[in-house]
């Protein structure tokens, strides 16, 4: 056997390099798995920082209390609005490796991971826990998907609000935000006319929300929730005549939107360069954190007695590893307790409609109040209305129509997207 | 037999690891990605079958031209990036080869912008490159308001149809010290003799740049192409930090991306075997080329 030096040094490095292969391979399929017995609960999150972290933290402490026996581990991804835990929570979900439980937004969004399979039906524990009375109607009827509950909403964010500067509203000569779109096209003449950007506006999904609310004021509730169920026509005269409004509301704002993040935009208006913004009710926060006293806030012309919503939930992997735990957990996030302490740190207000409004502040006890009296509409840029391919198609052709403004070509692109993906 | 496999034996036995990985992490998986393409799998649940060539035909179909408007996005920025990078890079290394002085400075400065990675340098172009115009103005937009320049002002990237040629800018600035990197060599690489010959016969400067230095630099000017045309067409760092993930600047690597996220494999799969069939368009003929070439020699 004179096999020569060389093929022998050979065949060791191959033989070395094919363990370490294999030896990772082994090493990472084991180290995850957490044994049947395990009392941990991973609790998957994109709430890193600020408001959103400080949320979770108060849930940690009311889940720790009801759930004495579970401990929590954070799982949370930090970065990219959500974009990078998405990332490792799909290929997590495809090695069906879950975590115990996720956030996901609430609502048609979630259609994704109950298509294939990857979450559990909560009704029964609805019932059990009796959310289905503490949350109202309108929220029940968008979580439920073929009769059935997937997910447990932490908390309740409104989209259609219309924020403003109240000093440069005032030297305007508006007192009192409008209520229909001709009056409000008018008071924003007038805030054209004082020089400033009457209408400030960001990128993408801020765009598909400004949208949203001119549809609303143009369709009202029924027929814009049906637009995501398939029982209203995207290709109907009324839609035409919204996008020609939403049109020239784009007139009014300032043209370098695409390269504006809404908290871009809600600076112009702190510093007076812009009269209004629209935007969800995470600015009331985020403009008290920034010490910015003179705002008004109202819903969106046309939109009074709407309340557009979207909501953060967690739901019940297929596969978890503690399943009593992770229902301790769900149990938490719907119980009074949880939103309590979730919601008065996070800048939300609770899901449930048995909360006790002197526990917030002043904005949150106002949406609060129309959470319970008004109509509840989902949204799609936020998941609550539409899969996160539908949110893809229309961010896309909304992104096409702030460059070019063809009338025509949004249409046909929304009418297309809902072919491709609204239910039969 | 025996003698024969002893001399191929340990060599292949060495290459086999390299071998071993490249054939499944490369070839593998781009089967594995020709293959989805194919597929009907457009959501999180397994494939429903084949679906023939028909994930690329759609992409041609869609109401909005998304596809094709990433196409004209990506040729836009192509032709600007590299026809920047060899102009520029092509003049200074030519005023370095007139012998400059403080030359081994220069080159070093003109190097320095590529070792920044396209996010870092993204970043800071995304804020020289403000689209506010008068009292909005930011970055270079208002010092060129400051210098009285204001007809200099201009939305940058985000104007709709040539808004990419701004994009270029960051990565001209990065890869043009790379190319006069390229191009100095080229022009070292030219023998002394060639010069002098022409200069005795009396030929001015300009004539010896543009008819004996210049045809010289051919082989030199293929690769730069080749380098800073496939780095074109994969770029997604830069546009993904100047201006995020949007319509206006969108190019199918960011396409990719997005699809990907709403788990439509299949799609994102075919633009990424279109975007590999493109690149191959380009550097296959090259890397033919060059083996022809090295063989002869």
């Amino acid at each position: 056997m004179r096999l020569s030096k060389r093929a022998a040094v050979g065949l060791v490095g191959v033989a070395a390099l094919l363990a370490a292969a294999t030896g990772c391979g082994s090493d990472s399929n084991s180290s995850s798995g957490g044994g049947s017995g395990s009392k941990n609960v991973e609790v998957f999150t994109w709430w890193a920082d600020g408001g959103e972290k400080a949320g979770l933290d108060g849930l940690v402490g009311a889940f720790s209390s009801a759930c004495a026996n579970e401990k929590f581990v954070n799982g949370a991804v930090a970065g990219g609005a959500g974009s990078n835990a998405k990332q490792v929570l799909a290929a997590r979900l495809q090695q069906n490796n879950p975590p115990d439980t996720f956030q996901a937004h609430a609502g048609a969004e979630l259609s994704d991971y109950i298509n294939s399979g990857k979450i559990e039906d909560l009704s029964q524990e609805y019932k059990d826990w009796g959310l289905t009375d503490s949350f109202p109607k309108g929220l029940i009827d968008s979580l439920t998907v073929n009769g059935k509950i997937y997910s447990v909403p932490a908390n309740i964010h409104r989209a259609n609000v219309l924020w403003g500067n109240k000093t440069v509203l005032a030297s305007a000569g508006i007192t009192k935000d409008a209520t229909s779109m001709d009056a409000f096209f008018a008071d924003l003449d007038k805030l054209k006319a004082k020089g400033v950007t009457p209408l400030a506006l960001g990128k993408d999904w801020t765009q598909q929300m400004l949208f949203e609310a001119v549809l609303i004021a143009k369709l009202g509730p029924d027929k814009f929730k049906g637009l995501w169920t398939g029982s209203t026509d995207w290709a109907g005269s009324d839609i035409t005549a919204a996008i020609t409004d939403y049109k020239k509301l784009l007139t009014y704002t300032n043209k370098d939107r695409d390269t504006f993040d809404w908290t871009d935009a809600e600076k112009l208006v702190i510093d007076g360069k812009a009269g209004y913004q629209l935007m969800g009710d995470w600015e009331a926060a985020d403009l008290d954190a920034k010490g910015f006293k003179e705002y008004s806030y109202s819903p969106f012309p046309g939109n009074a007695g709407v309340y557009q919503w979207l909501a953060d939930s967690f739901v019940l992997p297929k596969g978890a590893q503690n399943v009593d735990g992770t229902k301790c957990w769900l149990k938490t996030v719907g119980s009074a307790e949880g939103q309590k302490a979730f919601n008065t740190k996070k800048g939300s207000i609770p899901a449930r409609t048995d909360a006790s409004p002197t526990d917030y502040p002043a904005y949150q006890q106002a949406a609060m109040a129309d959470w319970k009296s008004n109509t509840q509409v989902p949204s799609c840029p936020h998941g609550s209305a539409c899969s996160q391919g539908w949110q893809g198609a229309v961010a896309s052709a909304q992104g096409k129509f702030s460059t070019d403004g063809d009338i025509g070509a949004l249409q046909n692109a929304l009418v297309s997207a809902a072919k491709q993906f609204a239910k039969p | 037999m025996t003698l024969r496999l002893r001399r191929w034996a340990p060599g292949l036995l060495l290459l086999s690891p390299s071998l071993v990985v490249l054939g499944i992490f490369v070839y593998g998986l781009i089967g594995y990605t020709v293959n989805l393409s194919l597929q009907d799998r457009h959501n999180a649940l397994p494939a429903e079958g084949y679906a023939g060539l028909s994930n690329y035909t759609n992409l041609f179909t869609e109401p909005t031209g998304r596809f094709q408007h990433n196409l004209w996005n990506l040729a836009v920025f192509t032709v600007v990036f590299v026809g920047g990078t060899l102009v520029l890079g092509l003049l200074w290394a030519f005023l370095l080869d007139r012998r400059a002085r403080a030359e081994g400075l220069f080159r070093t400065v003109y190097l320095f912008p590529m070792a920044v990675s396209f996010v870092a340098s993204g970043v800071v172009w995304r804020w020289l490159m403000n689209s506010g115009q008068g009292d909005n103005a930011g970055g270079l937009n208002a010092i060129f308001g400051d210098l009285h320049l204001g007809f200099l002002e201009n939305p940058w990237w985000t104007a709709p149809r040539w808004g990419m040629a701004a994009m270029a800018l960051p990565a001209i600035w990065q890869l043009s010290g790379y190319i006069m990197a390229l191009f100095i060599a080229g022009f070292r690489g030219i023998p002394g003799e060639l010069r002098e010959a022409a200069v005795v016969d009396g030929a001015t400067t300009w004539q010896l740049y543009r008819s004996v230095l210049f045809p010289q630099l051919t082989p030199t000017v293929l690769s730069a192409l080749i380098i800073t045309g496939h780095m074109s067409m994969k770029m997604f760092d830069l546009i993904m930090s100047v201006s995020g993930p949007q319509w206006i600047t969108e190019v199918p690597s960011v396409y990719v991306w997005q699809t990907l996220l709403t788990y439509d494999y299949a799609k994102a799969a075919a633009i990424a075997v279109f975007l590999l069939v493109v690149v191959a368009v380009v550097i296959v003929p090259y890397l033919v080329h060059v083996n022809r070439v090295e063989k002869r020699s």
